[in-house]
């Protein structure tokens, strides 16, 4: 390839042009002839079994098609991992806003009259809210024991650390559910014919995950079930699995009805009734020898499932393989678990686990500096992972990586040095408190373990009757920048113009099934795939002789033209091909978790107020290692865009809860960050390359979830002086961590140990 | 759509309505809200709804020159008042230069706040040729992106006024 011209470059977004005018075709853009609007009944209560249904006076019910559970044609559930999801509750309900019932109507705006005048009568049972309780088991809600999925990992011996240290450093860190929060809303159209079968249009990531579950729960084939992708207005992990509910929906109402069906989400509807982030409490006990060296440690790690399975066991993965942070441990013992409540599922949203791990991890370290009396920043460097030495899964680190001077270049960057010696004068006679926080991590590229060998993704390329060359790939775009750098790769792979490469429309039909849009696979994954794929199609026009081995962009247009003029199709087909030497043994879970981590240092700055009790973040450094940067924009882009969801979930997010019901489902009291409320995030990147992704790309999206919780926090303990160990952090909170500091103070340096 | 459907105590009414530079005549309830009637009625869908609380800004168009959000807004109120929605803008092949920079910088990620956004980077580029830092935070922050984290917006805004001085 050599030449480079279109990798590394900011080339204009694909479907940039329609989005700025306003042209682009979300699903509630999309009307259909005879088109119905769908609505969904939903449980009133966290736990119950359901007595009578009661369909209240004053409604027409004649005009409306109405679904209940016995109206499904196959299997009444979700299909996903553990089929235990019912897609709409028959007998029981488990959580709030369950789905009981779906009515559709020509006229959208009768319907919430129509769902508040049908009533439901419940034979309540006793629910459980919090993790304490289901880890109690005094009430059983799911399985055996109310637990999802358990994990242990093994290494060295902890057991005999414990003697040899000469510090001994404990902590207990909790995350709260965090709404994804995608300006667009939930929302699907289904159609269904008797000789075509199902199809649905809609907001997803993940379309043949939506296929799978309607073949299921329709009892249909695969070729009478066809998932079309509409623009999709952000997804963040919340379009990943919950799509499949709603698409269910719309298919059973246009399946009784005989006409095609809408259902859009009204905010209020998706913030209570859809996934959010696990909530999580993690323990951390570590040994450490004089100097601070982690001798090993015992981790414990819960997360709060919700009612259903869903994707818990994944997220619970992910979580535990970054438990331990970019650090070596000699010695670990990491105990994970995810356990049921009476809440709705909680389930994917961008970084997966690792960002509750993780702000664990980072504050943890802050409170073994503390304890023994070095700095936040040389805690760090010594423990920091080296090449050749192994994760807490075992897995060999063989990319030179430098963490210590990729640290230094981010401390420099923000200034660190001069700030922190300045603030202590600052903070002694102001009652605004300025503090700096650090967080070095790491995120795992692709699905973990064997993951990817499971989904064994399929891609094609193909080439067009005039020349263009055509992506075919069941990754979507959702605001990430999927079309535009998988449209890169394979003309960069060809030698043609960007112009002259599109990706189709993500529709079962068409597309192969190239695995599900998540865990910052697209381009590291399946744009290596795609860029085989590509390679294939250069050979069969250079085998047929209809082009030299050096020609010019004009010249491959013309070969493609010419070929597909005589056969018809120029078409190339490539599979996963997994990285030759990689072990993962998914019983004791050790091995090769990910074929590459991206590797970051971020530093925050934060005010303060103590009138207020309010935090600003004044200043935001984020320098990563994600290999290749292929599209600097759309990089920097991804960063800020997760720096702020981040600053979101620390500072300003936090779901009310109420007997498993979210109680703040408003855009006006379920707060995300404005462009007024943001510090400057200063994006920078350093480029080590990598061997396993298209053109030495990592995974990137997720990334910046991970760690600007922990350096937040750790600069408002720095300001304050006090310990914060949980998040979100919101002015109330921070006061009262203030006044319950005041009658138990912080242990002194070198205090707290054996 | 709503348009056959008989409703208790509400009666269509005709209205005159000056949209993207030309007249518009339709029957709605006077109380229907601006954004469903330019997204129904005139098949104007640029303007998405987020929250339908005006909290969101996504809804956000023009009139008479003032940003508001079209959620909040009884179609009756906007009686021949001058409404721009992003489709007026520009055409569809020659996009104007706000629309252009925020392809250029970034600033649009999955789209779905863009209409509105640009909508207000006009409206400020309209007031204040050369906003400072802290306009274009304050002025924009009605409007709600969960994708760009703003910043790439902000250099948006920033090239469409350098473009301006040139």
């Amino acid at each position: 390839m050599g030449n480079d011209r279109i990798i590394g470059t900011a080339v204009p977004r694909k479907e940039g042009l329609e989005k700025v005018t306003g042209q682009s075709q979300y699903v509630d853009d999309m009307v259909l002839p005879n088109m119905l609007h769908g609505a969904t009944v939903r449980s009133q209560v966290p736990r119950g079994k359901i007595k009578k249904i009661t369909f209240g006076p004053g409604i027409a019910w004649d005009e409306f098609v109405i679904v209940s559970a016995q109206d499904i044609p196959g299997a009444n559930c979700v299909a996903l991992i553990v089929d235990d999801q019912p897609c709409l509750a028959a007998e029981f309900v488990n959580h709030p806003e369950e789905p009981i019932l779906l009515l559709a109507h020509p006229h959208r705006h009768v319907l919430p009259k129509a769902v508040a005048a049908i009533s439901i009568e419940y034979e309540t049972l006793p629910a459980i809210f919090t993790m304490e309780e289901s880890e109690r088991g005094s009430q059983v809600i799911w399985g055996a024991d109310n637990t999802f999925k358990t994990y242990l990992v093994e290494k060295g011996n902890v057991d005999k650390v414990w003697e040899q240290a000469a510090f001994i450093v404990e902590g207990e860190y909790r995350t709260g559910a965090q709404e994804q929060l995608y300006i667009e809303n939930n929302g699907m159209i289904a159609a269904f014919d008797t000789t075509q079968g199902i199809t649905v249009w809609g907001s997803l990531q993940c379309p043949y995950y939506v296929h799978k579950a309607l073949m299921k729960l329709c009892n249909l084939p695969e070729d009478k079930v066809r998932v079309v992708q509409m623009e999709t207005g952000g997804a963040f992990g919340g379009k990943e699995e919950y799509p499949s509910m709603i698409a269910g929906h719309a298919a059973l109402l246009a399946m009784k009805s005989g006409k095609p069906v809408k259902i859009v989400y009204d905010r209020m509807e998706d913030m209570v009734a859809t996934t959010k982030r696990h909530p999580s409490r993690t323990h951390h006990r570590t040994a450490l020898d004089k100097d601070g060296k982690i001798l090993g440690g015992e981790i414990g790690f819960t997360i709060d499932g919700g009612a259903y399975a869903t994707l818990s066991a994944v997220v619970l993965s992910r979580g535990t393989i970054h438990a331990g942070g970019p650090y070596y441990w000699p010695n670990v013992r990491i105990r994970a678990k995810a356990v049921a409540t009476n809440a709705p599922p909680h389930g994917a949203f961008r970084g997966f686990g690792a960002p509750q791990s993780l702000f664990a991890m980072e504050r943890h370290m802050d409170r073994i500096a503390q304890t023994i009396g070095i700095s936040p920043l040389e805690i760090r460097r010594r423990n920091f992972l080296k090449t050749g030495q192994t994760t807490t899964t075992d897995q060999t680190v063989q990319e030179p990586i430098e963490l210590d001077k990729l640290f230094d270049h981010a401390l420099e960057l923000s200034g660190y040095a001069a700030k922190k010696k300045r603030f202590v004068a600052h903070n002694e006679d102001s009652a605004q408190k300025k503090g700096m926080g650090v967080a070095t991590f790491l995120h795992g590229a692709g699905f973990t373990g064997s993951g990817e060998r499971y989904l064994s993704s399929v891609v094609a390329v193909e080439g067009c009757a005039d020349g263009r060359v055509r992506v075919l790939v069941s990754s979507t775009e959702f605001g990430q920048g999927t079309k535009t750098v998988l449209s890169q790769i394979v003309a960069e792979t060809l030698g043609v113009s960007y112009e002259g490469v599109e990706v189709a429309q993500a529709d079962t039909v068409k597309v192969p099934n190239s695995g599900p849009t998540v865990a910052s696979r697209t381009v590291m994954v399946v744009g290596k795939i795609v860029q085989s794929a590509a390679q294939g199609i250069k050979q069969t026009l250079l085998a047929s002789g209809m082009l030299e081995a050096s020609y010019s962009p004009a010249e491959f247009c013309a070969a493609c033209q010419k070929y597909i003029a005589i056969h018809g199709q120029l078409r190339s087909v490539a599979h996963y091909d997994p990285p030759a030497g990689v072990f993962w043994d998914d019983e004791k879970y050790r091995g090769e978790a990910y074929a590459a981590f991206a590797w970051a240092a971020y530093v925050a700055e934060v005010s303060v107020d103590l009138t207020t009790y309010s935090v600003t973040v004044d200043d935001f450094v984020a320098l990563q290692e994600v290999g290749r940067v292929l599209h600097p924009i759309l990089a920097e882009g991804q960063i800020t865009g997760g720096v702020a969801q981040a600053i979101g979930m620390t500072l300003y997010e936090k779901v009310v809860w109420q007997n498993g019901r979210m109680q703040n489902g408003q855009m006006t009291n379920y707060i995300m960050p404005t462009s007024a409320d943001l510090p400057p995030i200063r994006v920078f990147f350093e480029e080590l390359g990598n061997v396993h992704g298209a053109f030495g790309a990592k995974g990137i999206g997720e990334l910046p979830m991970d760690g600007p919780a922990p350096a937040i926090v750790n600069a408002i303990a720095d300001a304050l002086g006090v310990p914060l160990d949980s998040i979100p952090l919101l002015p109330e909170d921070v006061f009262e961590a203030l006044n319950a500091n005041e009658s138990c103070p912080e242990p002194q340096p070198a205090g707290g140990t054996r | 759509m709503s348009g056959s459907h008989k409703k208790e105590n509400r009666v269509k009414c005709e209205l005159t309505l000056q949209v993207n530079g030309e007249s518009k005549t339709v029957r709605v309830y006077p109380m229907e809200r601006l954004l469903d009637v330019l997204r129904h009625e005139l098949q104007l869908t640029g303007a998405k709804e987020g929250c339908g609380e005006g909290e969101c800004g996504s809804c956000s168009v023009l009139v008479d020159g003032a940003l508001v959000n079209s959620c909040l807004v009884p179609v009756l109120q906007v009686k021949d008042a001058k409404i721009i929605t992003i489709e007026g803008l520009a055409a569809r092949e020659t996009p104007c230069r706000v629309q252009q920079a925020f392809l250029e910088c970034g600033g649009a990620q999955c789209g779905i706040c863009t209409p509105g956004m640009i909508l207000a980077a006009v409206h400020l580029l309209d007031k204040r040729k050369q906003p400072t830092m802290e306009e274009i935070r304050e002025r924009l922050s009605g409007n709600l992106c969960r994708c760009t984290g703003y910043m790439q917006i902000f250099g948006a805004v920033l090239a469409s006024a350098r473009q301006t001085a040139e």
